[in-house]
């Protein structure tokens, strides 16, 4: 699948701006904030920042933007359209929540309801989103059971490091939350080791005598394809990655996460809190590792077309 | 609206004979023609005399090579048109998340409202079948309309309302009915010649399908021609007095 | 909560406003078409049903009709070179300036030396009118491109059977048992083809079998596909035909009744007369007749033997031909184990083959209750059919051994007696003709000189060394030496030397070369680098041009238009007035003859002009005496419109045969019919008159089709064509090699001559494989047309050139695996001539020993309106760089074309080539400096919405 820049952005940016609110919400319900308006005011910038940024880059997919408002009516089948509708929803208790914490100064009591509120509509537009992807047959990369909870996992990692940052930046240490990420993130890319692993190792689902129906004869394979130009199917779907190259981004990304989460959970250790500066490592290194990680989510992913095209399966 | 109807009262689509198919791309640039200016218009093409021609196309020809190493005889070359198969449990529609997708109740033909589509490709991502084609200067996905100004058109002749490519498809292998009337000629073609379904597994039960190449023609052994007894060889004087015993008759 | 109700969709919108019925011109089908305007812009084409050609289906090439008209290669004016040639660089000039240079440099040479015009029209589908032209013009050098497309088929077929494949003849497809196709891929009768092909499946009583190297379109859906090795499928039929008599499965009545299977050849070694058939005082050939056992009429005698050795009357020795066929082929040098190797098709296969065809010719014959009278009138109460047919095209004519193996497809086809029978080869009217035509080439020195109108067509069929157009010593009249000792028979010209000797002044140098619509600085040129050089070369002592004036005709910036001094632009095929002609290329079916026109079905928006009107007005300024009337006003005042209708070639027959006469009640012949075109247009634009049951079989000895025949003007008399297995012509050729008769061969000729004119069919090598060495060029390499593109248009099409904007070489999975190349690599394929380099594409498909491609997909760049880095130039290629326009020579040899020895015919498919594995860059060589391109011709960037203009029409509805 063609890696679009506006698509990775948009899962990275605001799955980690989930994540962040899933614990901010969690942790004032846990009573682990102080109601600081300030605190409450960043937290809530970067969450809903990265949330509201993500979706407005999703919105740059779109051929035609300004129609977007359309695509929240169809949630009974689809799950793009129950993303739309949980983002948007988990706008409403996080925007209350927010409001009582940054223009009232308060994070408890019947304010946590909204936190808790605007965190499980949080899990519930992440889940959607990995639907999105897990629900589609066409490529069994995607069509799987591994994709909802990574997304998930990778979700609450990162938004977790980024609450922890923003914590530490106002002298809080969340070092339960801390732990939390670091432990999320370890199983995160553990499990992304185990679905790098399993899909290299598939022997496909499809294949092109099936597509074709041919195999009956023989061994198919594609002579010429309709066009000696490339179209949109091709652009969109065709996407090839060498596996050479695959592989040093799976190391780079492995590398970039595996040092975050060792450097997040090296700093809590050392000092019964993790630092600023190693949280902002630890975010950094993360962000590089989910860019390159979800780039290669879509660049790898074989789309079942592509068996018209020569691929043997995918 | 993009949930299915529960059922549909006919079931359009194209039965498509692999064995006759010569590959000529007839059905795809008709398919193109009429469409330029029909229900979906146009079909952009993009960089049209540059570098990188690329256009919305609902019809497209793929050419297979079927080797076999043990019976060589089974070696084949398909050529194999490839277009929307309507599907009767279509994840295209299902996907879609603004209802532009639909597949319509009266004759299963799956559609996409052009006024309603954010372009968000996702039903592109949903077909394993690559029908989907995005126009990018509309900014909209396009489809087999499976002719729908073509087929119902009273303006036209009756025997003109058939989709475009069948019409013009030169060798015949292209045929359109009711699939889902199992008296229809289509339906009968299919149960005779073992018509089937593209990528079953994905569970979408296409309509359209498509008859296999016929089985080879069982060659005769490969042994010497049936001569007549005692009257064959290459004597040239045999020969000669066989041609006079056969005029004399 | 009910869901929504569907959106409203418009099932019934207006297509057109108006519906107007034309002839296809996106390639030499020519189908029916009929075109859908919307406010006067094309909404959809597709095909006539009522057409008999199409039956309402189009190809790809005739549904993207509307991109032909868009293309933005579209000339827009005549234009005047201002630069050198090849460079592209014209000003735009007027028409009276054009026509007033065209007329002047024309007119000086008519006056002096008519011959110094060279007039060639490439895919020209008004021969008939530009033959005449170039008849009362003068000139003898006049073609078409025939010379480089088929001659060896059609000429070998009108020598044998008086018909051929293709526009003479087709299969009895829907009768038909057994279908053998030698060497076709994409056809001129593309639909028809494809159509009786599904038919033929679908009714699945036949067997069809696909003799090609290449495993394509039609040979894909064959029942069984013997990949052949290119050039030997000669030897492939004589085996079969080896096989037939070995095993006695001929028709001998067929033989004896049809065919000169009877008739006596001289035996007389070394004397004048030696293979020539005995004939009478009046010079009927003879038969020897058993009753009586004396001489008799061949033609007319029952009882004729058909073997052994007669004494004539004079003391001299005669043979039978049938006798001469048994020695000939029952030799064991044809037999199947003898030709196995070299055909690359196994012993075995070739035997079976063999007793499948004759199985169904002899077991499974068919009969139709139709009574009939043969010629004696003799009548018969059914017709009898042997139901085994054969379709053959390029890939037998383009080598140099075409024409006879061409005649050895049709010896095959005569010994079943499968010509013109049911469910066997069907002639189509007005074919047959007798074996060959009589019509003869007319331009010897003798009959051209300053104004004078040649006597006769410049092309024809010789049918002895006293019909070629040669001088006192026997040296080529024509610049293209066609109908000279070194192609004695090319009865299509042969466009495809013309550069090369206009350009070495052999046999003399020309004035002025007039093309039309023949891409010879491109895909119609052999050694095309060389020939663009050739026609940008000057004379050194004079500076000028060596082919000092060239004029074009094209409707679209051809690469050909850049070597041009004037440009004459032409309109396209929906602009003008055509007419699809019986005595041109017919489109005719086997039940009856067909023609048809073009009418404008738009105005042109541009300022050209339809070359047939451009040339009839040139006739007019050049004072041609045809076309001007006596008091010097035109002849044709509305040009070709006027033409089609008004001129008479024979009284009462002209180019259309349809509602001739005055009241229009004539068909056939009748005098011309003010109203006829009207009444073409009231019948969707074509005439098709089924002939009744009694005409449609054997119609060579039909009595009733061949009084029909005549009546119609197709034949000059209702004489039987007798099928000739024995070409006579060809061995008076000979004869005059051995030395005797008043025209006799140069010294240089004489072996060749001797060598090739057998009057039997048999089978050499292609030359060029005689000629290089074939372990140092191992394979072999051919094109094929694909079926969505027809030679260089379909590259300014917008649509077509998305399916085929490059073209790969395909390699055998063999020779991939011994030079160790993967998909996608990049190759140099080398010949004797050349070597490019080109993308390759590993196939199964192929003869083990062939590299192919498709043809003509490879384009100059800056040519057809594409931008510079199009894919037609960045990985596009031609063969043609490869092929030699003349064969490998030594020093010593005669310069021959590398043609058909016999015809002519240009030799594409003998090309050997070797293939090593390239380094990048990645792209396809050679290249050469983008052409600029003509004043107003521009690259059209943006992207293409056509269409869009009728949807908004629906919504404002």
């Amino acid at each position: 699948m063609h890696p679009a820049p506006s698509v990775i952005l948009f899962t990275v940016s605001s799955g980690a701006g989930y994540g962040a609110l899933i614990w901010v919400g969690v942790a004032a319900a846990a009573a682990g904030l102080p109601p600081d308006r300030w605190l409450g005011f960043v937290l809530f910038l970067v969450a809903l920042g990265l949330i509201t940024i993500g979706l407005l880059s999703s919105l740059f997919h779109l051929g035609h933007p300004e129609r977007a408002w359309r695509a929240v009516s169809q949630w009974r089948t689809s799950w793009l359209s129950r993303e739309g509708v949980a983002a948007l929803l988990t706008y409403i208790p996080a925007l209350l929540f927010g409001a009582g914490w940054v223009l009232l100064g308060t994070n408890s009591g019947v304010w946590t309801v909204f936190g808790l509120l605007a965190s499980g509509l949080a899990v519930l537009t992440v889940v959607c989103t990995g639907m999105i992807y897990a629900s589609l047959k066409p490529i069994p990369a995607w069509n799987n059971r591994w994709v909802v909870p990574l997304y998930l996992l990778f979700a609450l990692g990162s938004g977790g490091l980024l609450v922890a940052l923003v914590a530490g930046l106002f002298g809080q240490s969340l070092s339960w939350l801390t732990w939390g990420a670091v432990l999320l993130l370890a199983v995160g890319w553990v499990a992304k080791s185990g679905y790098w692993r399993a899909m290299d190792d598939a022997h496909g689902r499809h294949d092109i005598r099936a597509a074709t129906g041919l195999g009956r004869f023989g061994q198919v394979s594609a002579l010429e394809a309709p066009h000696t130009s490339e179209n949109y199917l091709l652009r969109e779907m065709g996407f090839v990655i060498a596996r050479k190259h695959a592989g040093r981004l799976k190391g780079i990304a492995l590398g970039c996460g595996g040092a975050a989460t060792l450097a997040a959970a090296g700093s809590a250790l050392s000092a019964g809190g993790i630092s600023v500066a190693a949280a902002g490592v630890a975010v950094a290194l993360t962000a590089v590792a989910l860019v390159i990680e979800r780039w290669l989510f879509f660049a790898e992913a074989r789309h079942a077309v592509t068996l018209f095209y020569g691929t043997l399966a995918v | 609206m993009t949930s299915l109807p529960t059922s549909t009262d006919k079931k359009l689509g194209l039965v498509i004979d692999l064995d006759i198919c010569v590959g000529c791309h007839a059905c795809a640039v008709n398919c193109k023609e009429w469409n330029s200016g029909g229900h979906s218009a146009p079909m952009t093409d993009r960089d049209p005399y540059g570098a990188e021609p690329s256009g919305v196309w609902f019809n497209r020809i793929h050419t297979y090579e079927v080797t076999n190493d043990r019976d060589a005889g089974q070696s084949r070359t398909v050529h194999f048109p490839r277009s929307c198969l309507h599907c009767e449990e279509p994840a295209c529609v299902t996907v879609c998340p603004t209802g532009a997708s639909y597949k319509r109740a009266e004759d299963g033909i799956v559609l996409v409202n052009a006024d309603t589509c954010i372009g968000c490709k996702l039903c592109s991502w949903a077909c394993p079948y690559g029908a989907r084609e995005f126009d990018e200067d509309d900014g909209v996905m396009k489809k087999c309309t499976l002719c729908i100004d073509k087929i119902y058109n009273e303006n036209l002749d009756e025997t003109d309302r058939v989709p475009a490519c069948v019409a013009t498809c030169p060798a015949g292998a292209r045929h359109f009915g009711d699939l889902g009337d199992d008296s229809s000629d289509v339906s009968r073609m299919v149960a005779e010649r073992g018509g089937y379904d593209l990528l079953p597994d994905m569970g979408y039960k296409p309509v359209n399908k498509y008859l296999p190449p016929r089985p080879r023609r069982a060659p005769q052994q490969e042994t010497d021609t049936a001569a007549t007894p005692g009257e064959s060889g290459s004597d040239v004087a045999s020969f000669l007095g066989w041609v006079d015993r056969m005029l004399s008759r | 909560m009910s869901p929504p109700a569907e959106p409203h969709v418009e099932t019934s919108p207006v297509v057109a406003d108006e519906v107007r019925t034309t002839t296809c011109y996106m390639c030499a089908c020519r189908c029916g078409i009929r075109v859908h305007l919307r406010n006067g812009e094309i909404r959809y084409i597709d095909g006539n049903p009522k057409h008999p050609v199409n039956r309402g289906v189009l190809c790809a090439k005739g549904s993207a009709g509307i991109m032909q008209q868009m293309s933005p290669a579209k000339l827009i004016s005549p234009l005047k070179r201002v630069g050198p040639r090849g460079s592209g660089e014209f000003e735009e000039i007027t028409w009276d300036e054009a026509l007033a240079t065209a007329t002047e440099w024309l007119g000086r040479i008519r006056k002096s030396d008519p011959r110094k015009l060279g007039f060639f029209t490439g895919r020209d589908q008004s021969q008939a009118l530009t033959g005449f032209w170039a008849s009362q013009f003068g000139t003898p050098n006049y073609a078409a491109h025939g010379g480089f497309c088929s001659v060896n088929m059609a000429a070998a077929g009108l020598y044998t059977i008086g018909g051929s494949f293709w526009e003479f003849g087709e299969p009895d497809w829907d009768r038909t048992k057994y279908l053998l196709m030698f060497g076709v891929a994409e056809d001129h009768a593309s639909n028809p083809i494809k159509s009786a092909l599904g038919r033929l499946k679908t009714r699945g009583e036949a067997k069809f079998v696909s003799i090609n190297p290449i495993r394509t379109g039609y040979s894909a859906i064959a029942d069984e596909w013997l990949p052949i090795r290119p050039g030997t499928d000669g030897l492939l039929v004589l085996a079969l035909v080896h096989e037939l008599l070995r095993t006695r499965q001929i028709d001998l009545e067929y033989l004896v009744r049809y065919t000169n299977a009877a008739w006596l050849v001289h035996e007389a070694p070394g004397e004048a007369h030696d293979g020539l058939f005995v004939r009478d005082s009046e010079g009927c050939p003879q038969g020897w007749d058993t009753r009586s056992d004396t001489l008799a009429d061949a033609r007319s005698t029952e009882s004729l033997a058909a073997t052994g050795t007669y004494t004539l009357p004079d003391g001299g020795r005669a043979r039978p031909v049938l006798d001469l066929v048994a020695h000939r082929y029952l030799d064991p040098a044809f037999a199947p184990e003898a030709v196995a190797d070299r055909t690359g098709i196994a012993a075995a296969t070739i035997r079976r083959i063999a007793g499948e065809i004759a199985a169904v010719a002899f077991e499974q014959q068919i009969t139709l209750d139709i009574p009939w009278t043969d010629w004696k009138g003799e009548r018969h109460a059914q017709m009898t059919g042997r139901p085994v047919s054969v379709h053959a095209m390029r890939g037998i004519s383009a080598h140099s051994n075409g024409f006879q193996t061409c005649r050895a497809i049709h010896l095959l086809q005569i010994l079943l007696g499968s010509i013109d029978c049911p469910g066997g080869f069907r002639y189509k009217p007005p074919y047959p003709r007798p074996a060959p035509p009589p019509l003869k080439p007319s331009g010897r020195d003798e009959e051209v000189g300053p104004g004078q109108v040649l006597p006769g067509p410049p092309l024809g069929f010789p049918s002895g060394p006293e019909d070629l157009l040669v001088d006192g010593v026997g040296n080529a009249c024509r610049i293209d030496k066609a109908f000279s000792w070194e192609h004695p028979l090319a009865a299509h010209g042969m466009l495809h030397t013309v550069i090369t000797n206009a350009w070495r002044g052999e046999p003399y140098p020309l004035d002025t070369l007039f093309l039309f619509m023949a891409n010879m600085s491109w895909n119609s040129a052999m050694n095309t680098a060389e020939t663009m050089r050739m026609l940008t070369d000057r004379d050194e002592a004079s500076g000028e041009y060596r082919i000092p004036r060239i004029i074009y005709s094209d409707a679209y910036a051809s690469e050909m238009v850049a070597y041009a001094d004037l440009v004459l632009p032409d309109t396209t095929y929906l602009e003008r007035w055509d007419c699809v002609s019986l005595t041109d290329r017919p489109i005719s079916e086997a039940d009856g003859p067909a023609d048809a026109i073009r009418q404008p079905v738009l105005q042109p928006d541009r300022d050209v002009r339809p070359f047939q009107d451009v040339l009839i007005e040139l006739g007019h300024r050049l004072g041609l005496p045809a076309f001007c009337q006596g008091d010097g006003a035109p002849a044709y005042p509305e040009g070709y419109k006027d033409y089609i209708v008004k001129r008479e070639y024979a009284p009462g027959v002209g180019p259309l045969a349809g509602w001739r006469g005055t009241d229009g009640q004539s068909h056939g012949r009748g005098a011309p019919n003010e109203n006829q075109l009207a009444r073409y247009i009231e019948n969707d634009c074509h005439w098709f008159a089924p002939l009744p049951d009694e005409m449609r079989f054997y119609k060579h000895a039909n009595a009733a089709y061949l009084a029909h025949a005549h009546d119609m003007g197709w034949i000059g008399n209702a004489a039987p064509v007798v099928l000739q297995i024995y070409c006579e012509p060809l061995q008076r050729f000979r004869l005059a090699a051995q030395g005797h008769g008043a025209k006799q061969p140069p010294a240089q000729h004489r072996d060749r001559v001797n060598t090739y004119f057998d009057p039997l069919p048999y089978w050499y090598p292609p030359f060029e494989e005689t000629h290089v060495d074939e372990t140092a060029f191992p394979l072999h390499a051919v094109t094929q047309r694909p079926m969505a593109m027809y030679h260089s248009w379909g590259s300014q099409n917008a649509w077509l050139r998305q399916i085929h904007g490059w073209n790969p070489l395909f390699v055998p999975v063999r020779v991939a695996e011994e030079l160790d190349l993967e998909d996608g690599d990049w190759v140099w394929v080398e010949s004797h001539n050349g070597r490019i380099k080109s993308k390759i594409k590993i196939t199964d498909g192929c003869n083990a020993d062939t590299v192919w491609t498709w043809n003509a997909i490879g384009k100059r760049r800056g040519a057809w309106g594409l931008s510079d880095d199009a894919p037609e130039g960045a990985r596009g290629f031609l063969l043609n760089h490869l092929i030699g326009d003349r064969l490998p020579s030594k020093a010593g040899d005669v310069p021959y074309a590398n043609a058909d020895p016999i015809t002519g015919q240009a030799a594409w498919f003998d090309l050997r080539v070797r293939l090593t594995k390239a380094d990048a860059p990645e792209a396809s060589e050679p290249q050469f400096p983008p052409l600029q391109r003509p004043p107003r011709v521009n690259k059209d960037a943006g992207p293409l919405r056509y269409g869009a203009q009728f949807k908004q029409d629906l919504n404002h509805r």
